[in-house]
């Protein structure tokens, strides 16, 4: 048994593991210290990974080689492509997830890389020395030393759950809460602060009419999270269910108002304002007259059902007398109630870019603890979190994305700079550039740059260059082929777009916006020929990206351009070139913000809330700009 | 420029260069008082220029040890309530180069530093006392060669077009964020952003950007003065008209046909406007060389102008004129104007010139074109001539405050904006889904808010403070 690593990754939730896993892959020897070994990554609220805005993080963790991505795929029970109707910034993936199979695949990921090792046990106290992290103690007096540690905690630090009146400490249901590091790190300078979150009740499905329900099936297309190609799960898949609050139940909803800790007051702290509890969605949105439900089974062969859409903190009476009037759970039976929760998070304008703490150095804070909600957030952070701490120990340079690279790039960004006020969750509008940082080619984007550091495999970058080959194949295809008016005109009119009058080549018609590169496949033979030629594993996702690249580089040509105009500012570095306390010029909400966040780039600095242009525009005079 | 150079005194003249009857040398920062001091021997003994109020003007001498270089008037203004928002002294010498030139050194002697182009403008910005486009206005101000060009900077200072951007990017905004809500609540498939509502926000915001856009060509002749093209058959008397404009001779004139063989310019000024002439080489078959290139260049010359004074011998038959008028007319675009000036007029009868020269008895003009017979080297007429050319310019626009653009930086980003608005137009009436109209709208937004201010570039910056001279 060592008692010293390189790394020590507090918390095996989805930001633990991933930390853990990229600083083991890159070399360092990892101790992932967890209360649960039975409960790795363990999906909290829904059991769906992916979504708007969410799945395109998935993707980015997978091209860096994290395992979020690969996991979901050895899980998933149903896949959409969400928003196929819409431009190809918008396409989502998502997945439903067998709960259990997930956790228990990363369990089994983990215990495959061979630089990572566990100790079942709940940390209660750091050892620094002076402004270094030096080790932890544990709960049964263990003491552990390393170089490094990561720290994710999720919503154990202090949690508190409430049900109606009932208040029980924990971080999660039958979970303890994590006590002691809060304090330690309040004493050492860090602003802590408190948020709140909430998750439904869990319901039988045996108790449910689903005569009463819509159905929602997968889309049927074969695709994965991962880049990596792999087989079908073999898991059975399944589908979702759909139906509606009404005024009635409303009606018993607001007769508990008094006991919910949300409005008598007993909750002070913030909940994420996208993610309402029904009783938050019935006082705010008064005048609807309904609000959607829907049901998520949670896995392959369990009969229990999430009941998305009916977070609460609600008394348990409450809950079920309202479920009891929704049309299909008339005589519905509950396994547990919804709670509310809360816990400690620490202000992550306290973070560096590299997700390290500016007051102590190689210790690094990643997921819900830095004030953020959702299973991917939290893994992107752990991925960056444990790639960093390995480059610190071992002096190599800070590994950081940019906000026209990735949406993991945003995310922390977004964190360091501009700080958080409610549970932070990603979406598309966060991003300047959405239409560079598209799901299909963030292996493109992102591959590449983890393969230098180590982390990513050159099976991914073999992967990716086949795909980009193949692409390049079928575009020279498309840009060589001639189609003459006799042959293709009455196909075209079928389609629905304008005849030719003269011969074209083939990529004159994937550009018409009522054609896609599936029609062409079923309507221009030689081509589908061609395709069947090139014989490629991943045939939709190369032929998607193919069709992406020709119909939308106008778009994405544009903007590219704005992004290297605001890469000018991003390059400008700052870091250690003003006394901002000592520039008149600016505003005193600028001085204080910048000198407290000490902005990186002239970029960052722009982005800081109460830093206005003209703050920015003082700052570009004082370096002779 | 570092932060340290921030704190110096700087001074500099702030006069024209050369000699005048008097110049200012103007001085800025914390020791501008204390420097002064040292070289100030007031008329008045004892009194000690910081024990003075602010506002104050103290008569007296420069002197430089015992050798006095100088009587003077020096006035104080006190931080934060001067120009630059520091302390600001100005000494007013007499106007000789040298007397200048020796202040200047004893300043630097005494711990004063040369300002940098702008610099005093610079420090006015980063005290707080303007912003940069007010910043940007006052380059365009000093710059103003005329009355229309300093009324058009004045404007821009005041805040001029950017409040009604400013309140329809504002709008533009909201939108969008109703736009971004449904994207990213598209599994619940609803629409905020009501479409009617939009396309009629986004055809006012077209129609603003197209007239500001086209405002530019007015503003730019305004600011650098409008193009003015004299051409004609040689000898018909275009350098003498130039000449006569210009009340002094700076083209070549004589009576060999082609003397001018190059392009000249000069600018005048006639009631606030400028008016940029070119004179050409005249138009007319040639083997010489030299003169063909002339030729050339001055078909060149009239693509570029916005008036074209075609100039015509009186005694000239009627085929050579009626030719020479189609022959230029084929050659103007619809918003070029010509002015047919027929010289010469001592030379013929008047109750002919007025018969034969009627505007009616020529097809080959457009309304907007005008006849005007004149005497160049008599000095006849030209009074009607030159309201001739000031009725070419919409003084209208200046007059009642309408928005011109000027800057060519802003002229970019708004023509940037027009197209970006022109393809969100589009989109709504195709119906395109939201996350395109979007990112149309989100580059609109940029542009406007690179106008507007709320967008930081580097490039205004750079630009800003480069224009001015030193000691502005």
């Amino acid at each position: 048994m060592d008692f010293k690593y390189d790394v020590i990754v507090v918390g095996g939730g989805h930001a633990g593991c991933e930390a853990a896993a990229a600083a083991a892959n890159l070399g360092s020897k990892v101790l992932l210290i967890t209360m649960d070994m039975g409960r790795f990554a363990q999906m909290s609220c829904n059991p769906a990974i992916g979504g708007v805005a969410k799945g395109q993080i998935v993707r980015e963790i997978d091209a860096l080689g994290g395992y979020t991505g690969i996991i979901t795929d050895k899980s998933s029970i149903q896949f959409r492509m969400l928003n196929r109707s819409k431009g190809p910034a918008m396409w989502s993936p998502r997945a439903q997830c067998d709960r259990m199979v997930f956790s228990s695949e990363w369990r089994i990921q983990l215990e495959k890389i061979p630089n990572v090792f566990f100790w079942q046990d709940s940390v209660v106290e750091f050892i620094f020395q002076d402004n270094i992290i030096k080790g932890v103690r544990t709960s049964n007096n263990v003491e552990f030393l390393s170089e490094a540690v990561v720290l994710t905690t999720g919503t154990f630090l202090n949690g508190l759950m409430h049900i109606g009146s009932v208040t029980s400490e924990g971080g999660r249901v039958s979970e303890p809460a994590s006590k002691g590091l809060s304090e330690q790190l309040l004493s050492r300078g860090f602003t802590v602060g408190r948020m709140k979150t909430g998750t439904p009740v869990r319901i039988d499905e045996r108790s449910i009419n689903f005569d009463k329900l819509d159905e929602q099936k997968g889309d049927g297309h074969d695709y994965r999270f991962s880049y990596l190609p792999s087989p079908d799960n073999g898991l059975r898949k399944r589908s979702c269910f759909i139906t509606y609050t009404n005024p009635e139940v409303h009606k018993v909803l607001e007769t508990g108002l008094d006991e919910s800790p949300m409005y008598n007051g007993t909750i002070q702290s913030i909940g994420p304002r996208y993610c309402p509890s029904i009783e938050t969605k019935i006082v705010t949105f008064s005048e609807r007259e309904r609000h959607q439900l829907f049901l998520e089974p949670e896995g392959e062969t369990t009969i229990e059902y999430y009941l998305n859409g009916f977070s609460s903190s609600l008394p348990l009476k409450t809950q079920i007398d309202a479920l009891k009037l929704v049309p299909g759970l008339e005589e519905v039976k509950v396994f547990r109630p919804g709670y509310a929760i809360e816990y400690d998070f620490f202000e992550p304008t306290q973070l560096k870019h590299t997700l390290e703490t500016k007051k102590i150095s190689n210790l690094f804070f990643a997921g819900q603890i830095n004030g953020t909600t959702g299973y991917e957030e939290a893994a992107a952070q752990g991925l960056i979190a444990g790639i960093n701490a390995h480059q610190k120990i071992n002096n190599k340079t800070d590994f950081t994305l940019s906000r026209d690279e990735a949406y993991i790039g945003v995310l922390i960004d977004d964190l360091v700079t501009k700080g958080v006020d409610e549970p932070y969750r990603m979406f598309t509008s966060r991003a300047e550039f959405r239409i560079l940082l598209r799901q299909d080619d963030a292996d493109s984007r992102l591959s590449p740059k983890s393969f230098a550091i180590g982390l990513a495999s050159q099976k991914r970058i073999d992967h990716l260059n086949e795909k980009i080959d193949k692409r390049n194949q079928i575009i020279e295809f498309l840009k060589e082929f001639s189609v003459k008016p006799a042959l293709i005109n009455s196909w075209l009119e079928y389609m629905g777009t304008a005849p030719l009058k003269q011969g074209v080549k083939l990529i004159d018609i994937i550009s018409r916006p009522q054609i896609n590169i599936y029609d062409l496949l079923d309507g221009i033979k030689p081509f589908a020929e061609f395709i069947e030629k090139l014989n490629m594993a991943r045939k939709d996702e190369i032929l998607e990206s193919t069709e992406i690249i020709l119909k939308y580089s106008g778009y994405i040509n544009r903007e590219r351009l704005l992004a290297d105009k605001f890469k000018r500012l991003e390059n400008l570095n700052i870091v250690n070139k003003f006394d901002y306390k000592s520039i008149k010029s600016l505003s005193t909400e600028a001085r204080q913000k910048l000198d407290s966040i000490q902005p990186e780039t002239i970029g960052q600095a722009s982005r800081i809330s109460g830093v206005s242009p003209s703050d920015i525009n003082v700052l570009l005079v004082l370096m002779g700009r | 420029m570092t932060m340290q150079s921030q704190k110096d005194t700087i001074c500099a003249i702030s006069t024209a260069q050369g000699m005048g009857a008097i110049a200012v040398i103007r001085l800025s920062g914390q020791e501008s008082i204390a420097i002064s001091e040292k070289l100030f021997v007031p008329a008045k003994e004892g009194k000690q220029l910081a024990n003075e109020k602010a506002n104050t003007i103290h008569f007296g001498s420069i002197s430089d040890g015992d050798k006095d270089i100088d009587e003077v008037l020096i006035s104080i203004f006190k931080a934060p309530h001067s120009f630059t928002g520091e302390e600001v002294v100005e000494i007013a010498c007499h106007g000789a180069p040298y007397i200048q030139q020796q202040i200047l050194q004893l300043l630097t002697k005494h711990g004063a530093r040369l300002a940098a182009a702008g610099e005093f403008t610079q420090r006015a910005f980063l005290n707080g006392k303007m912003d940069l486009s007010q910043a940007e206005a006052v380059a365009d101000l000093i710059a103003s060669r005329s009355e229309a060009a300093r009324r058009v900077a004045l404007q821009q200072m005041r805040g001029g077009f950017s409040n009604e951007l400013i309140n329809l990017r504002t709008q533009l905004l909201n939108f969008i964020s109703l736009i971004e809500l449904e994207l990213d609540f598209s599994e619940e498939d609803v629409e905020f952003a009501n479409r009617d509502e939009l396309t009629k926000l986004v055809d006012e915001i077209q129609a603003l950007l197209k007239k500001l856009t086209n405002s530019f060509s007015l503003g730019n002749a305004i600011k650098n003065g409008i193009p003015v093209a004299i051409v004609g058959h040689t000898n018909a008397g275009k350098s003498t008209l130039l000449n006569t404009l210009l009340q002094e001779d700076k083209a070549i004139v004589s009576d060999i046909h082609g003397t001018t063989r190059d392009v000249i310019e000069d600018t005048i000024n006639i009631e606030g406007i400028s008016f940029r002439f070119i004179d050409t080489a005249g138009i007319r078959a040639t083997k010489d060389e030299i003169e063909t290139l002339g030729i050339e260049r001055t078909y060149d010359k009239i693509s570029k102008a916005t008036i074209v004074l075609l100039m015509l011998d009186v005694n000239d038959p009627d085929k050579k004129i009626h030719e020479a008028i189609s022959d230029i007319k084929k050659r103007l675009n619809d918003y070029q104007q010509l002015i047919v000036v027929i010289n010469k007029t001592d030379l013929a009868d008047a109750s002919i010139i007025k018969q034969r020269f009627a505007i009616d008895s020529f097809h080959e003009l457009s309304s907007t074109d005008t006849i005007v017979p004149i005497s160049a080297k008599q000095q006849l007429n030209i009074d009607v001539l030159t309201n001739a050319l000031l009725k070419t310019v919409n003084l209208s626009a200046i007059d009642n405050d309408e928005v011109i653009v000027t800057n060519v930086r802003h002229y970019e980003a708004l023509q940037k904006s027009y197209e970006a608005i022109l393809r969100v137009s589009e989109g709504l009436s195709n119906g395109i889904s939201g996350d395109f109209l979007a990112q149309d709208i989100r580059e609109v937004l940029h542009f406007l808010g690179e106008i507007t201010g709320h967008i930081n570039t580097d490039e205004v910056l750079g630009n800003i403070f480069k224009n001015f001279c030193i000691g502005k």
